[in-house]
């Protein structure tokens, strides 16, 4: 039964919940000594328990364990036990052909996301973030690097038994861009709490999403879709997109919609029904013999807890924005990147003028980051760069356009700002009598400018500073120069 | 040829003190397999070469002064499921011919350190499933003590070689019995540990929760010192019990000398007077108890109502964690593959090929048991039967120090006696299962014969953790019974 009627005339709105499998940022795998580490040659980080070797036995890793509840306090979980139990179902990229995951019981139950959606903020709730093992690598050798012309198949076991955390959200998600704040807020807060290193393409953040749409006003839910392969926050926006309106296109035409899972194609821009098993899968979950319950200690989730500076990006932009007057579209563009804010606070409690020290932050600095591929933590900087600036322009030192120039100049070099003024001459002329013998010079050259302004056209002022600027290549101070001109006629 | 010392404390003594050399002791337990094995089949390999290396090392440390350990040149066999790097380790299966394992057991690798020569891999029933060495994929194991009889199993090969004099001590593993019974069957001592109290590392996984590797030996001393050298903590098994190991040995010696009396041993009813038992079997142990009653032990009889059940929750569990533990065996990296069209056809061949008739039963009946719709009237039942068996036996425990039972309801049975009826076979277990499902350790030692020679069993049971005390109260018995005739090959 479906709970959505084929009329042409309603409006639909798209459910969305999204299930997010981060690798976790440990030294070992989940359950053995091996190294967990991206891009190693083919099966060199591997041993008989990630192997499945006969008689190898798992051990589970405490580090995951930690950073499974570092992200559960972040969130505001319930945080439980830690139990395992073993999925089974045959796949050649899973050594064993069960996987060890988490059933009834997550280490992480519940929890919320706060997402920026429209200028304010807008929740999504979790419905958990188990820990579970990751899978090896298929190659499939072949013209199309696919499995139905492939000849052969080679596996590389590197993968196999690193940690994931699996982050369930609710289908509280309405909108493709929804959806992209969801993934951008959880990345945040996943690479500042050192989590994971959440880089997509490498597959260390992956996200696959249940779609649905219903008529606006509608309780049920609609048939709900299973959407794969997005290995981008871009192509997750464009699959959804597609998706949407491809359920809505069938509903409107008095189509069904079939449960399934369908995989999303960068190249055409569909998604594609997987030919899926008539049966539903029984993937046979029990407790995981080999493993025993782990209650965590209550002190060391509460020492973990404290650490967890308890504040999302979204909600820190919008703080930051009612603080000191941001703009928020700006102050999410710095929180959103590691250490940036961070830095910019840490440079206003110095002295640093506020929205100088914003838009430092989101245009020359992430210019900088973006071109040199770099993060904040990686900048040879020393402490008040931002205050330096800052009181470099109060002091007429440097006009806002230098500062920009010295800014960009001290990223590169890591210099301090004052050496760069000192080095590059950059400093403005503020010398009164040098630049009143300039301001002389302009005048004298400009009698029919002058003619005008005497004659009431005020307009033509910013000529003469113009042409005082130009003299001095940039150098003078505007301020003065005005003044000097207007004392003058 | 006959032994100069037959136990494996009068060797270590003798080859510690530099009396016996171990490569000495060595031949002469090699010679015995050369002119025996033949008709005995205890081996699935001699490791001929392998153990003299062994054994010189041995007489090299003893001549430089060194101390090689509690087991230093006792000729040790070793059931084929447990992991030796540099030999093939097969299970008793055909999936797994010609599987080098790259690592070796914990267990086993202690027992090298103690000192102890591994001479060959012992036959066992295909995965340790069966009670009578009958479901061995590669050759027939003989009881010793009567040529045309089964030697028990699932440990049928290590039982045979103790009996047979090819191995001074040997290891198996009991996940229902299978060293407790054919111990009984072929007139050893067989003694499975507390639940994690040896580790599991290594040994290929029949039913996780209950396998337990144990030592088959002549005597209960040289029981306990196999058990001594190769159990406690080990970090690779999380099931392992953390701590330091009681020493077991001071139990033995306590028994041997201050004897029985004074301890509370019971009849468990349940045990004891259950249809199917053997008359002669029940003879011969209520003259055992009458025995230890006459020499001060205080009988009392206990009554374990749940034990009705242990059977067939017993053929829940195990084969529901046997039908996971197995599925790894797919031909995608190791063991036997069968060419397939495809992934999925090539797993179904190479198990239809590799495994044996009563392995698929079982992982048939265990995937029964854990699929969806059935779980909870099967696999959830059984482990509720499993909670109140441990109940049970706890509050039994506080009537007694330890209970009694026969080993086996009957003497070893002829060669394909009830090779057609898997029930019947099932019910060799009924005594020793309790112990796997409450995770207690139990001992089988020889009390006596019937008439034409075959041994019968005394089964001890101990509570959680007190092999001590187990130890204790079987050298008690051992004293007062008497050695079994010797073995005529
Ligand atoms: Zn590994």
């Amino acid at each position: 039964m479906s709970a959505v009627a084929s009329d042409p005339c309603v409006d639909y709105e798209a459910v969305i919940g999204l299930e997010v499998h981060a690798e976790l940022k440990t030294k070992t795998k989940m359950f053995c000594g091996c190294r967990n580490e991206f891009g190693a040659k083919p099966n060199t980080n591997v041993c008989p328990v990630c192997l499945g070797l006969p008689g190898a036995l798992p051990v589970t890793n405490r580090k995951a364990i930690e950073l499974a509840v570092r992200f559960g306090a972040a969130v505001d979980a319930k945080i439980g036990r830690a139990v395992f139990h073993r999925k089974n179902y045959f796949y050649p990229d899973m050594p064993k052909d069960f996987q060890i995951t988490q059933y009834d019981e997550p280490i992480n139950a519940g929890g919320k996301v706060e997402i920026l959606d429209a200028g304010a903020l807008h929740t999504i709730h979790l419905t958990r973030a188990h820990l579970e093992e990751d899978t090896g690598k298929s190659q499939h050798q072949g013209v199309s690097g696919r499995i139905h012309d492939a000849t052969s198949t080679l596996i590389d076991y590197n993968r196999a038994g690193v940690p994931l955390l699996e982050i369930v959200s609710e289908p509280d998600i309405r909108t493709p861009d929804q959806a992209k704040q969801y993934v951008n807020e959880l990345r945040a807060v996943l690479g500042f709490l050192d989590i994971s290193d959440v880089k997509m393409e490498e597959g260390s953040m992956r996200v696959d999403a249940n779609v649905s749409v219903r008529p606006v006003g509608a309780e049920a839910f609609g048939v709900k879709v299973e959407v794969k392969n997005m290995n981008s926050v871009r192509s997750l926006v464009r699959a959804l997109t597609y998706e949407i309106e491809r359920q809505t296109v069938v509903y409107r035409e008095g189509g069904r919609i079939v449960q399934e899972t369908r995989h999303w194609e960068e190249e055409d821009g569909r998604t594609h029904s997987m030919r899926s098993k008539e049966e539903a899968a029984d993937y046979r979950y029990f407790p995981e013999p080999d493993l025993v319950p782990i209650t965590l200690d209550q002190a060391w989730i509460e020492a973990i807890s404290a650490e967890v500076p308890g504040v999302f990006p979204s909600r820190r932009a919008v703080q930051l924005a009612e603080q000191y007057g941001f703009d928020l579209d700006r102050v999410a563009s710095v929180v959103y990147t590691p250490g940036l804010c961070d830095w910019v606070e840490a440079e206003i409690a110095i002295g640093a003028d506020p929205l100088r020290s914003l838009n430092w932050a989101s245009q020359e600095v992430m210019a900088h980051l973006n071109e040199t591929g770099g993060e904040v933590a990686g900048l040879a900087l020393s402490k008040g760069v931002f205050a330096d600036l800052s009181s470099l322009i109060d002091d007429g030192t440097l006009s806002k356009k230098l500062a920009r120039e010295v800014l960009t100049e001290v990223l590169v070099s890591g210099k301090s700002p004052r050496t760069v003024v000192s080095e590059k001459g950059l400093a403005q002329i503020s010398d009164e009598s040098e630049l009143e013998r300039i301001v002389a010079e302009v005048i004298g050259a400009n009698p029919e400018t002058i003619e005008k302004i005497r004659a009431g056209n005020k307009k033509v002022v910013g000529f003469l500073v113009g042409q005082v600027m130009k003299a001095t290549k940039g150098a003078a101070n505007p301020e003065a120069v005005h003044r000097l001109i207007d004392s003058r006629l | 040829m006959t032994a100069v010392i037959t136990t494996a404390a009068g060797i270590a003594r003798g080859v510690r003190s530099g009396e016996y050399p171990a490569a000495r002791v060595l031949e002469e337990y090699l010679a015995r397999i050369a002119a025996h094995e033949d008709r005995i089949g205890a081996f699935l390999l001699v490791a001929q070469e392998r153990a003299r290396a062994a054994a010189e090392a041995i007489d090299a440390r003893v001549a430089a002064g060194e101390d090689p350990g509690l087991l230093a040149g006792v000729p040790l066999a070793v059931k084929d499921a447990l992991c030796l790097a540099g030999l093939p380790t097969t299970a008793g299966s055909k999936i797994l011919q010609g599987w080098h394992p790259p690592y070796t057991a914990t267990a086993v690798a202690r027992l090298e350190e103690a000192g102890a020569v591994v001479v060959g891999k012992t036959n066992l029933d295909e995965f340790a499933m069966g009670s009578s060495n009958e479901n061995s994929a590669y050759k027939v194991c003989r009881n010793p003590r009567g040529l045309d009889r089964v030697p028990g199993g699932s440990s049928g090969g290590s039982a045979a070689a103790v009996a047979a004099g090819f191995a001074s001590v040997a290891i198996g593993s009991d996940t229902g019995g299978s060293i407790r019974q054919p111990a009984s069957l072929c007139g050893v001592v067989g003694m499975k540990p507390t639940y994690g109290r040896v580790s599991r590392y290594g040994l290929i996984a029949f039913a996780s929760s209950l396998d337990q590797i144990g030592p088959l030996a002549g005597t209960v001393e040289d029981a306990a010192l196999v058990y001594q050298s190769m159990a406690g903590a080990d970090p690779m098994d999380a099931t392992s019990i953390p701590g330091d190991l009681p020493d077991v040995l001071s139990g033995v010696k306590e028994g041997r000398e201050a004897g029985i009396a004074g301890m509370r041993v019971a009849l468990v009813t349940e045990l004891c007077e259950m249809e199917g038992t053997d008359p002669t079997v029940a003879r011969v142990f209520e003259e055992t108890v009458k025995k230890l009653e006459k020499s001060g032990a205080v009988l009392v009889e206990v009554s374990v109502p749940s034990l009705v059940h242990a059977l067939s929750a017993y053929y829940l569990i195990a084969p529901a964690e046997c039908s996971s533990n197995l599925a790894r065996f797919d031909g995608v990296r190791f063991g036997l593959r069968e060419a397939g069209d495809d992934v999925e056809a090539m797993n179904r061949a190479t198990r239809e090929a590799g495994f044996g008739p009563e392995v698929k039963r079982r992982i048939m009946l265990g995937t029964y048991a854990l699929s969806s719709g059935y779980i909870d009237a099967y696999y959830g039942k059984a482990q509720r039967i499993r909670t109140l068996v441990i109940r049970d036996l706890e509050a039994a425990f506080t009537q007694a120090d330890v209970l009694l039972s026969p080993t086996s309801p009957t003497v070893a049975f002829p060669l394909g006696a009830r090779t057609d009826d898997p029930m019947s076979m099932y019910i060799s277990d009924i005594c020793t299962i309790p112990a796997n499902l409450a995770g207690i350790p139990a001992l089988s030692l020889p009390c006596g014969t019937d008439d034409a020679g075959l041994p019968v069993g005394l089964q001890v049971m101990a509570p959680v953790l007190s092999e001590s005390l187990l130890f204790r109260v079987a050298c008690a018995a051992e004293t007062l019974i008497g050695a079994l005739p010797p073995v005529l090959l």
